[in-house]
């Protein structure tokens, strides 16, 4: 195996906890072959001891007000360059919104191979990769083979790969890249970024979601869910549903045409859990469902079921977490 | 022999199915139980700029010109979410619509079939009054010549979007002596003519979304310009109207009868009972056998019909059998997915509950299985053999 | 304004989908295929250019066996004026590389401003192809937008992109791409006049030859990567529901999330 790239996603000085999974999936795969990280934008430098210590061995930094949004021509030709340099094997990045523009960026590029929303990596002994992605929305789970080592390049699923133990002892190694890609021909801009309402915890980085649906019966009910979601610390979402009620918009969907989710809990309260909802969070860890039809297919998935009425049930389920909570 | 749709007919469907799926399918319980008319209504509204409301009318008459096959298609798929939208839509096409298009004169067509076939006007057709049902020819309600005006006095009753249309076909009696044989004429009549009242009736067991309506004429002044076709001819175009308008109340059938085995076969993969789904129960199987059977059947005769009428065969006979097979079919065909459904589909809240109440009246409006028989009987005696 | 709009057929929504017995592909038996409902928005917006505008030309293009011809005859008939049909043999088993170029190929004839794709086609979920396709033709581009705004000196477009916590708003010089996300608009039904006249509307059938592109550079010989293996979802089992009143249950259910699942 060569060296395994790591595209470290930060917004706002803070990294994506999905950028410690990619270097988790590549201190796995790496073997004795080093692990780099690249790490773009402006006030990042205070981020590298912490790619060092989740298993980076060299971090690539880019710290440059020019660099303080994404661009696609920008930092993909920055990783580019990096790959190019160190005759990358594999790169790896989170399959975030920006993940998802940025690998499909480098791969063209570099013209290697691009596996999206992986859930499972493996090597063999030439270093190429086997991936284990989901297609058809979740229905079908395919693995698909990489036939040249070179310049290979993975979106990672959040919350699938495991972090590593932080060893905080081990020496920093940081190289500022210069000269810095030329930005004068990137033609795409972001003006601005509207920081949207539901700013609490993002559903694709959620690692508890409470989801409401249909069985809420109206929009203003959904402060019951988001009193539970209070006292968890999670995210909220919804099923397409309720969000083409107009309960909720878009950004709270969970399912075929909106978010896939992997959290360690996802409660479902009033979802029946059709197929196109259960494409969207059947990989979470653990499925509570609580919902008053007993045939609802969503509790054929879920490892807890409540039969019940959510009206009664949820208010329940939020008084005891907030014991537990202050415990 | 090509029993295939053209690439119209099934872009057609696709497109309708789409349209159902996206527009109606989300409304249907709700239209049901709040007897919400206003919805179907907004429905209405969607689906006329796409042309779906004049599927079947010649293109200068603002139609698609795609026949009854079209027709036939846009009915099936409307049934598979609706029924109170699909007869709307099939009061409106099959039984306004195609009353003008039969019987009307060039300038009647003009003015009062166009504006049915781009949605701007909603049609209804009146026939069945208190007393006379099955037995058409017994109406009542009366049209005096006066001067260039005939003078309209009776009541029509169960009149399909008789409250919420702007153009009615109603049919009356201007010879008492002649009746069926030239005594009975239709008239076009607008909504907003003085004298004419219309009151929904809101206590049905099925269909409860549609407007059903008595229609209440008290010396209602319809000009003479707007006798459809010749006085005297009226009952030859309501029937040969309900020719082809049984043939797509058939065609509902057909598209209720495919939902309810969907959500049977559905249904009975998920349920499970004895440590199994019920489908590994062969009492389950003949159900769901059975009820693709009659499916077969019911499809194979109605669109065989369907591209007789398209080309311009008469189909009093075929209709009348299409119509009588489908709806008895549909009723033995909802009653078995009820059965499958156990508990469930005794529930209101379960939309098997509601295909099973809207499948009921298919037997009986349009002509009664009884008079179905009759017409078929009276052809093939006629005629001597098949 | 000259717009482009690749498409996909792809298996409907809500269909069941199977891995086939080899696990090479996914059961093809009774499925219903589709415009991809990501590139329907692309369509639409298209559309809606078109109308704003007050001119334009609409080309939809799309690579795939015969049956795709269906997919391209839809767009005619919801509104777009012509479809380019890429069919050929030998692109069998081609990667997101090969199909992109292709596209490229028969894009770069005509001359755009503005070339759309859906954010990802909801058969293999990959969202490369576009991508690959604004940078192979030196354009810059921006994916799964939600909001697009032509300026009106018809150089510029404004697009919005969520993104995990917000909206991004990125000012793009024409010609451009754009990948379509959900919301960006209503996509219209085909009306049945156009349904009539698709069939009138050109639609054109392009080899890997008409488009100078050597067949032994494409294909599954030249993929660098391959599909391999296609298998159903880990099955998830049910759970023993919680019984007992609803404080019952809720306890229960507490005790469990700490103690067995230890989420709490």
């Amino acid at each position: 195996m060569g060296h395994i790239l790591v595209f470290a996603e930060q917004r706002d000085g803070k990294l994506k906890r999905v950028a410690l999974e990619a270097l988790g999936a590549a201190r796995q795969l790496a073997a004795d072959a080093q692990v780099l990280a690249i790490l773009i934008g402006e006030h990042t430098a205070a981020l590298t001891q912490t790619l060092t210590a989740r298993g980076a061995d060299k971090v690539y930094l880019i710290d440059d007000a020019g660099f303080s949004h994404y661009s696609s021509e920008g930092y993909g030709r920055a990783v580019a360059d990096i790959a190019k340099k160190e005759e990358a094997t594999l790169i790896l990045m989170g399959a975030t919104a920006l993940g998802k523009d940025l690998g499909p960026k480098v791969a063209a590029k570099l013209g290697g191979p691009f596996a999206g929303d992986c859930i499972a990596l493996e090597t063999d002994s030439e270093g190429k990769i086997t991936a284990t992605r989901p297609m058809y929305g979740g229905k079908i789970i395919s693995t698909v083979k990489c036939r040249t080592a070179t310049y290979q390049v993975a979106t990672l699923r959040p919350n699938v790969f495991p972090v590593n133990d932080p060893d905080d002892t081990k020496e920093s190694l940081v190289e500022n890249i210069a000269p810095l890609p030329d930005l004068s021909s990137v033609k795409a801009v972001i003006k601005e970024v509207l920081a949207s309402a539901n700013t609490k915890v993002e559903l694709t980085e959620a690692d508890i979601i409470v989801s409401g649906g249909r069985g809420l019966k109206a929009p203003e009910n959904f402060s019951i869910i988001e009193a539970l979601a209070d006292a968890l610390g999670a995210a909220v979402g919804a099923s397409r549903a309720a969000v083409d009620a107009g309960w909720k918009p878009h950004s709270y969907q969970v399912g075929l045409t909106g978010k896939t989710v992997s959290p360690s809990l996802y409660i479902a309260c009033g979802v029946s859990g059709a197929i196109q909802h259960q494409a969207g969070m059947s990989s979470s860890k653990y499925i509570v469902a609580i919902n008053k039809d007993p045939n609802a297919p969503i509790f054929k998935i879920a490892n807890y079921g409540i039969v019940g009425d959510l009206f009664e049930i949820v208010p329940l389920l939020t008084e005891a977490v907030k014991k537990i909570k202050n415990e | 022999m090509d029993f295939n749709f053209t690439e119209e007919q099934t872009m057609l469907r696709d497109m309708v199915r789409k349209f159902v799926d996206q527009e109606i399918k989300p409304l249907a319980q709700q239209i049901d139980k709040e007897h919400n008319v206003g919805l179907i209504q907004g429905i209405l509204k969607k689906a006329a700029p796409l042309g779906l409301l004049g599927i079947p009318f010649p293109e200068k008459y603002g139609g698609a010109n795609m026949g009854e096959m079209g027709y036939a298609i846009l009915i099936e798929e409307l049934s598979r979410a609706c029924a109170s939208t699909s007869v709307t839509i099939g009061a409106h096409i099959g039984l306004a619509g195609t009353s003008i298009l039969i019987g009307g004169n060039e300038a009647q067509k003009e003015k009062y079939l166009k504006p049915l076939a781009t949605g701007e006007k909603l049609g209804a057709y009146a026939l069945t009054e208190p007393g006379a049902g099955s037995d058409a020819a017994n109406i009542q309600l009366s049209a005096k010549e006066d001067g260039d005006d005939y003078i309209l006095n009776g009541t029509k009753l169960w009149i399909t979007n008789g409250d919420i249309a702007d153009t009615i076909v109603v049919y009356s009696v201007t010879n008492a002596e002649l009746k069926a044989r030239g005594g009975i004429t239709a008239f076009i009549v607008e909504a907003d003519t003085p004298g004419f009242s219309a009151h929904r009736i809101e206590d049905k067991m099925g269909l409860r979304g549609s407007a059903t309506a008595e229609l209440v004429f008290q010396d209602v002044r319809v000009p003479k310009e707007n006798v459809l076709g010749q006085v005297g001819m009226g009952f030859v175009i309501a029937m040969e109207t309900l020719d082809e308008s049984r043939l797509s109340l058939a065609a509902a059938c057909i598209g209720a009868a495919k939902e309810v085995l969907a959500m049977s076969v559905d249904f009975s993969k998920k349920r499970v009972a004895f440590k199994q789904p019920i489908a590994h129960f062969q009492a389950i199987q003949f159900m769901i056998a059975d009820m693709t059977a009659e499916i077969f059947q019911m499809e194979s005769i109605v669109y065989r019909t369907a591209w007789m009428y398209d080309q311009g065969k008469k189909i009093p006979r075929e209709g009348a059998i299409c119509k009588l097979f489908c709806s008895e079919a549909l009723d033995r065909i909802v009653d078995k997915a009820v059965q499958i459904h156990g508990g469930n589909g005794f529930m209101g809240e379960h939309p098997i509950e509601r295909f099973y109440r809207d499948s009921r009246v298919n037997r009986i409006f349009e002509g009664t299985s009884e008079i179905q028989r009759m017409v078929i009987a009276e052809d093939v005696l006629k005629k001597g053999s098949y | 304004m000259k717009i482009a709009v690749c498409i996909k057929q792809v298996p409907a929504t809500e269909s069941k989908i199977k891995p086939a017995a080899d696990g090479k592909d996914i059961d093809r038996t009774g499925l219903s295929f589709v415009v991809n409902p990501y590139d329907e928005f692309g369509v639409e917006e298209a559309l809606k250019i078109k109308e704003q505008l007050g001119e334009g030309r609409i080309t939809v293009i799309s690579i795939g066996s015969d049956k795709t011809a269906e997919a391209l005859r839809t767009c005619l008939a919801v509104g777009a004026d012509q479809a380019i049909h890429i069919k050929d043999a030998a692109l069998e088993g081609s990667d997101a590389h090969a199909l992109a170029r292709v596209l490229t190929a028969a894009l770069q004839r005509e001359n755009l401003d503005i070339i759309f794709f859906g954010k990802q086609a909801i058969d293999d979920d990959s969202g490369a192809v576009g991508i690959y396709v604004a940078e192979m033709m030196n354009l810059p581009h921006v994916s799964a937008i939600n909001k697009l705004e032509i300026l009106s000196d018809e150089n510029r477009a404004v697009a919005h992109r969520q993104i995990e916590g917000g909206t991004e708003i990125i000012e793009v010089s024409l010609p451009a791409v754009f990948t379509c996300q959900k919301e960006l608009n209503e996509p219209r039904y085909a009306s049945l006049p156009g349904i009539m006249k698709a069939k009138q509307k050109p639609l054109s059938v392009l080899s890997l030859a008409d488009l100078e592109i050597a067949p032994d550079s494409v294909g599954l010989d030249n993929a660098v990567i391959t599909l391999d293996q296609l298998s159903p979802p880990p099955t998830r089992t049910a759970g023993t529901p919680l019984e007992g009143n609803a404080e019952e249950a809720v306890s229960e259910l507490v005790r469990l999330l700490r103690e067995e699942a230890k989420v709490l």
